[in-house]
Formats: structure tokens, C-alpha cells, sequence
């Protein structure tokens, strides 16, 4: 009695305070890591909801031109533009940011470094509520007067600089606006997840003694510090063009448009590399507990994607082979977008090598981390016909890239964010989600996902440029077989949402009637596990957990159990 | 909240987390200076014409400018010293000197941005006008909020002998604003 008695003093300390929290209080002004987090993801995943009716608008425009969409109506050239650019921006900046990083970085870094907190909870909330704010400037902006900004997410001036060649007056400078919001709100979000991990880390807890997907988060947090500063700096710059009539990027002014893609890219593509380490970081540790396995090569893995950082500053110009950057340039970025390969690949093989002689459990999150490796596998490989500045020309804003990169954020931020709510939920809510749906999800998600993109492939190699409201207009793009692949994809691209209805039911109604979870019930080593579930405010009660070893000791041999955890003494068994 | 936070005192670097929050702070805010003066650096080779423009700009304001700057810097040290000796009347007073010097300085610049733009140099005359109102506004902005974070630091910590530790803090962001004064002054001023 008197054990239970101390375990359960720290659970309940508002209790012992007589402390009540008002509904407001607790979860929407709360200075609590989770909390925070749950907001981050909701946020992220509502937007996604947005983001994804957005691409259902246009690929249907697409499938059926000019015939009026269920839920829309029909599309004009306009709004396809305006739609194209929103569902590119939501999906970058509002769902695979807010969920990969600021979601999972919140409620796991406190957790799995061992510590009760972040180390500056207010300043937390405050990146919450900016990010916030930022979404609601950015959805305000598909209601003002002509509509959301309509200048593709990259906003290349002078298309993006001038309401004239945009129209959207009122939209533009909204959309930037937004988007610099959204950036301050990271900024802040990632110095507090750095800050937490440099300096409060368990007793114990070395360098090498961190889990993976929290050196992937710190990472990539640093990667977006040292990398978004020049696009801040365009930011303002294109403001001032729209609002203001200077002329930064005016070459009637005497500006330079390709400025402005400088700046762009040296955030924009260090960029994916920000999203893709933090959802390397969940496969890996997704990986190593469902095939009880010791991480292949954790000092290599770690290095690749310090090396990974580096490289990722001097590779943008390879978006730019056909802007009119020197060749002789071309030839230093196609070497540094070629070499980026490398640590990729080191850490796709180190997750190879962590599962050959595994005993692998097919667990649903299992099953979303295995397809990661194999769908961005085809998103890596094809990248090396774009990275290359011969073959990029030709294949330059065809439908080619736009399959190349959906194969790469498509892994990164839809099934890296499932494998994580999957492998996570019941840490973050107390209880299991159905397995049996979650394979269902699983496949009506990774099935139809090759159906919409595969083909476009097949358009972009056959030269069919994207950004193109109707091709009926252009009878020289527009040829039946291609219409065909069109609404193959569009077909899929339909099965694809109708399969999240179930992961939705799922959801809800794990949170409220899911078998109840124990502590650890994947029986990981990582010290989110030692936390109840869920973990109240504090996290771990009065006694932070102690760190002996490393995060994966995983079957090591002469001992009873097959994992290891990190707080346990060496003594015991 | 009426939780305890441990995770605010402890350090496993040896650093407090303040000073480490800063210096990613700075860390941040040097990459969006540094995007700027980037920007401004290629088209100033591009544009020959540039230089014409640049033999506008008052020197002597802008130099005087560079003194006030230089010497707040040497106060908020003082004050950091007086900080660290737990000497609340004299940290406040030289954190008072330091936002004295900032005023100062945006008064001086407020005058220089008036004869600018009554000689017809506006943020729409040509391109490195532009530059010039971005980068030195958009600094000036930096100024104005360390002078009224610096305030409340002096009237709300110090005054009641708590968080000494903001002293350094705000000294490491304001030294950092000078920094970026080092850079823009012969960039925008002497290069000409």
C-alpha cells in the first residue's frame, strides 16, 4: 500500500493541491508539452483534411475537365491555380511541419529524453498559438475579394510579385503572411526543442544514449533555423513588391526575379530534408522494437544525417538548371545533389540491415514503417533524373516531378505521421487503436497512393507539364490515352480518401472505448515507456527516470527478457 | 499551472538555458540579416549604378549612428558587470543609458529617413533604395524591440532584484544588433 501510495503521489499532483483546471486551462491554454502537441496534431490533421479536398478539387478538374465537381462545382482557371498553390502550401507548411516536427517533437522529446517538461513551456505555447493564428490568416485568405493567392507554392515573381499577373490582390500578401507566421512559429518551436534537448536530459542520458527520432527532430529543428533566414528575408521583400510597388524582383525596376529563387530554394530544399529526418527518426525506432532488434549502425546513421544537413545547403540550384543559372554552376549542383544520395541511402540500408534476422512483427505501425522504406525508395531513385542538369531540362515542371516528389513527402508525411499515431497512440491516449482497421487503412492508403502517382510518371516522361488548368485548351498536350492515365489517377486518388474514413472512425473511437493500454505495451526501450499511459502533467511523477544504456538494446544476449530498457539498472534481470 | 517545473533549472550543458535560447536567437537572426545583405551584395555587383545612389546617404549620420550603437554596447556591458555584483540600482542605470542611446539612435535615423525622403529618396526611387529602407528599418525594428525589452527588464526584474540573468541576455541580443550595424554601415554608407 505504501509503495502504490508514493508511486501515485506525483500522478495526481493537482489533485494533492486541490487544483482544478477549467476545460479552457487544460487543453487550450496549457503549457503542457502534450497538450501541445495533441494541438499541433489536430491542427495539422484538419488541415490536411483541407489540403487533401483541395487536390480531390483538381484532380477530378483534371479527370473530367470542365464538368462541374461534386462539393465544388465547377473549376476556373483561377481557383485551379489558387488551389494548386494552397494544397502544395497546407501540405508543406501546415501538415507535414506541425505533425512531423512540432506534434511528435512536443510530445515525445520531453518523454524520451526523461524530463518533465520543455524548458520553456510558455514559449511553447506561444510557437502553438502564432502557428495558430498563421492558419487562420492562410484560410481567411481563400475568402477575401478574387479568391487565395494563385502563384504555385514556390511564388515565383514576377507571377507571385504583381495582382496583375496573379489576381489576387488580397490573397498574395495574406498567403506570405501567413507563411511568415508560420515560420516564426517554428522558429521558436525548434529553439525550445533544442534548448530541451542540450540541457535536460535524464541523468545518465549521453549523446549516444538518445533515441533516434529525437536527434532527427534537433536536426532537422537546426537545419530549419540555419536555412529558412533568406526566404524570412524574400518574405519581406516580396511583401513590399506586392503591397508596396518596390521592385526586388521587378527586372522593369531593375530587380531580379531569380533572386528570389535563390532565396526561395536555399530554404525550400534543405526544407525536405526537415520533414524526411523526423520521419526517418519514428521508422527507426518503429523498426527496431517490432523486430527486437539492436540498431544497425546508430553512430553511422547519426553521422549520415549530420552529413545530410550539410549537403542539404548546396543543392538548391539543381530546382533552378532551367532559370538561367550558369552551367558551369550546374555542374557543382549536380555533383552535391548526386552525393546527397549517399547518406540517404546509408541510413535506408542501416533500417535494411537493423531488420535482416529480425523477429518481425507485422504490427500495423510496422507495416506503414516497412512501405516507408520502400515508397521512398522509388521517390530517392527517381530523384536522380532531376538532380542530374542533362535529363532535369527535359523533365523540368512535367508531371515527372510531380510524381518524384509526392513519392518522397507522400512516405515522409502521410506514412510516417500513420506509423507514428499508430505506434504512439497508446502512449498518448492510455489505450490501443483497432489492428484490424489499422490494416485495412493500411492498405487502402499505400494501394491506391502507387495508383494516383505511377501514372503520372507515364505523363511527365511523355512531356505533360503540370500547372495546366485544361489541357483541352491545348489540343497539342491533350490526347485521349493520356485522359485515361488522368482519371486512373483521379479513381485512386478517390479510393485513397475514402480509405481514411476508416482511420478517422478508428481514431475516435479508440480514443473513447480502445482496449485500455498498459505502460509499455510494445515493450520498448526508450524511456516514453516507463511514463504511464497517459502520462500525466509531469510526466513521470516526482522521480525522473535514471539512464543507463543505450536506446536499443534490443534481445541482447544472457538475459531473460528481449529488451532492455534505458532506466534499468544493470543488477536487475 | 501550479506544477512544478523542473526542467527551466536544469543543465546538463553547464549553460543556462536562457543564454543557450539566445544564442539560437541570434543563431536565427543572423540567417535572415545574412539572406538580406546577400541579396543586397549580388545586386550590388550586377548594378553598377548602385554606387551613384550610395554617394547619397549621409555619412556623418551614419557614423554618429555607429558611435551611439558601439557605446550602448559598452553600457549594457557595464550593466551586465553591475548584474553580476547583484547591484540593482547601478545595472538599472546603465541599462538606462543603453536604451538612452538606442533612442538616440532611432532619433538620429528618424531625421536621416526625413531629409532622405523630403530630397525625394523613397523606398520606390530605385532598387537600392529599397534595400536601403528594408535592411536599416527592418534593424530598426531589432532596436525599438531591445529598447522595450531591455525596459521591462530594468523596471520589472531588476527593480525587484529577480532573473538577473535577462541582464546578459538581452546584452548578448543587443550586441548582436550592433553586429548587424557593423555590416550594413559600410555596406549602405561608406561603400560608395
Amino acid at each position: 500500500m505504501a509503495d502504490t501510495a508514493t508511486a501515485t503521489a506525483g500522478v495526481d499532483h493537482h489533485d494533492d493541491h486541490g487544483h482544478h483546471e477549467s476545460f479552457w486551462s487544460k487543453y487550450c491554454f496549457s503549457t503542457d508539452h502534450k497538450i501541445i502537441g495533441f494541438q499541433y496534431l489536430f491542427t495539422g490533421m484538419a488541415m490536411g483534411l483541407i489540403g487533401g479536398f483541395f487536390s480531390y478539387v483538381f484532380r477530378m478538374h483534371l479527370a473530367f475537365p470542365g464538368s462541374s465537381i461534386p462539393f465544388f462545382g465547377v473549376v476556373s482557371p483561377a481557383a485551379y491555380n489558387s488551389l494548386v498553390t494552397n494544397h502544395g502550401t497546407i501540405m508543406i507548411f501546415w501538415v507535414a511541419m506541425p505533425v512531423l516536427i512540432a506534434a511528435l517533437g512536443n510530445f515525445l522529446i520531453p518523454l524520451m529524453i526523461g524530463c518533465d517538461d520543455m524548458v520553456f513551456p510558455k514559449i511553447n505555447r506561444l510557437s502553438y498559438q502564432v502557428f495558430l493564428l498563421s492558419a487562420i490568416v492562410l484560410i481567411a485568405s481563400f475568402f477575401v475579394p478574387q479568391g487565395g493567392f494563385g502563384g504555385a507554392w514556390t511564388a515565383y515573381p514576377p507571377l507571385s510579385a504583381e495582382s496583375q499577373y496573379n489576381g489576387t490582390p488580397f490573397g498574395a500578401p495574406m498567403w506570405l503572411i501567413a507563411v511568415t507566421l508560420e515560420i516564426v512559429a517554428f522558429l521558436l518551436g525548434g529553439i525550445n526543442f533544442i534548448t530541451t534537448v542540450m540541457n535536460a536530459r535524464a541523468k545518465g542520458m549521453k549523446l549516444y544514449d538518445i533515441p533516434m527520432v529525437v536527434w532527427m527532430i534537433v536536426i532537422a529543428s537546426i537545419l530549419f533555423m540555419a536555412s529558412v533566414g533568406p526566404l524570412v528575408a524574400g518574405a519581406v521583400m516580396l511583401l513590399f513588391d506586392q503591397t508596396l510597388g518596390t521592385g526586388f524582383f521587378d527586372p522593369a525596376a531593375g530587380g531580379d526575379p531569380v533572386m528570389w529563387q535563390h532565396l526561395f530554394w536555399f530554404f525550400g530544399h534543405p526544407e525536405v530534408y526537415v520533414v524526411l529526418l523526423p520521419a526517418m527518426g519514428v521508422v527507426i525506432e518503429i523498426i527496431c522494437t517490432f523486430s527486437r532488434k539492436k540498431l544497425f549502425g546508430y553512430k553511422m546513421i547519426l553521422y549520415s544525417s549530420i552529413g545530410l544537413g550539410i549537403l542539404s545547403f548546396f543543392v538548391w540550384a539543381h530546382h533552378q538548371f532551367i532559370s538561367g543559372v550558369d552551367p558551369r554552376a550546374t555542374y557543382l549542383f549536380t555533383t552535391t545533389t548526386l552525393l546527397i544520395s549517399i547518406p540517404v541511402a546509408i541510413m535506408l540500408f542501416a533500417m535494411i540491415g537493423t531488420l535482416w534476422g529480425g523477429s518481425i512483427r507485422f504490427t500495423t505501425p510496422m507495416l506503414f514503417a516497412l512501405s516507408f522504406i520502400a515508397e521512398f525508395l522509388i521517390g530517392g531513385v527517381t530523384g536522380i533524373w532531376l538532380g542530374s542538369s542533362g535529363t532535369d531540362i527535359y523533365l523540368h515542371d512535367t508531371y515527372f516531378v510531380l510524381a518524384h516528389f509526392h513519392y518522397t513527402f507522400v512516405p515522409i508525411a502521410i506514412i510516417g505521421t500513420f506509423s507514428a499515431i499508430y505506434y504512439w497512440f497508446p502512449k498518448m491516449f492510455g489505450r490501443h487503436m483497432n489492428e484490424f482497421w489499422g490494416k485495412i487503412h493500411f492498405w487502402g492508403t499505400v494501394i491506391p497512393f502507387n495508383g494516383i502517382f505511377l501514372p503520372l510518371f507515364v505523363l511527365g516522361a511523355a512531356g505533360q507539364h503540370r500547372r495546366i488548368a485544361g489541357y483541352t485548351a491545348y489540343p497539342d498536350l491533350y490526347t485521349e490515352n493520356f485522359q485515361d492515365l488522368r482519371v486512373f489517377a483521379t479513381g485512386s486518388l478517390i479510393v485513397l480518401i475514402l480509405f481514411q474514413i476508416p482511420f478517422f472512425v478508428n481514431f475516435v473511437v479508440s480514443l473513447v472505448r480502445g482496449r485500455k493500454a498498459e505502460a509499455n505495451p510494445w515493450k520498448a526501450n526508450t524511456l516514453e515507456w516507463v511514463a504511464p499511459s497517459p502520462p500525466p502533467h509531469g510526466n513521470f511523477g516526482d522521480n525522473l527516470p535514471e539512464v543507463y544504456r543505450g536506446p536499443y538494446e534490443f534481445s541482447v544476449e544472457g538475459r531473460e527478457k528481449d529488451y532492455w530498457p534505458q532506466n534499468e539498472p544493470e543488477t536487475a534481470k | 499551472m501550479g506544477h512544478k517545473i523542473i526542467a527551466t533549472g536544469r543543465s546538463r550543458t553547464g549553460i543556462p538555458t536562457g543564454r543557450l535560447a539566445v544564442w539560437w536567437v541570434v543563431g536565427s537572426e543572423i540567417v535572415i540579416f545574412g539572406g538580406l545583405i546577400a541579396a543586397y551584395l549580388l545586386n550590388r555587383f550586377l548594378h553598377g549604378s548602385w554606387e551613384v545612389s550610395a554617394a547619397y546617404t549621409n555619412t556623418f549620420i551614419g557614423g554618429a549612428n555607429t558611435f551611439w550603437l558601439l557605446t550602448s554596447s559598452y553600457f549594457v556591458v557595464l550593466a551586465h558587470a553591475a548584474a553580476e555584483k547583484r547591484d540593482a540600482k547601478t545595472a538599472r542605470k546603465y541599462i538606462w543609458y543603453t536604451i538612452g542611446l538606442g533612442g538616440l539612435f532611432m532619433g538620429f535615423k528618424s531625421y536621416e529617413y526625413a531629409t532622405e525622403i523630403s530630397h525625394g529618396f523613397t523606398l520606390f526611387t530605385s532598387n537600392f533604395w529599397s534595400f536601403y529602407y528594408t535592411a536599416t528599418g527592418l534593424h530598426g525594428f531589432h532596436v525599438l524591440c531591445g529598447m522595450v525589452i531591455m525596459a521591462i527588464i530594468a523596471e520589472k526584474d531588476i527593480k525587484h532584484e529577480q532573473n538577473w540573468h535577462r541582464v546578459e541576455n538581452i546584452g548578448i541580443y543587443w550586441h548582436f544588433v550592433d553586429i548587424v550595424w557593423i555590416f550594413l554601415f559600410p555596406l549602405l554608407y561608406i561603400a560608395k
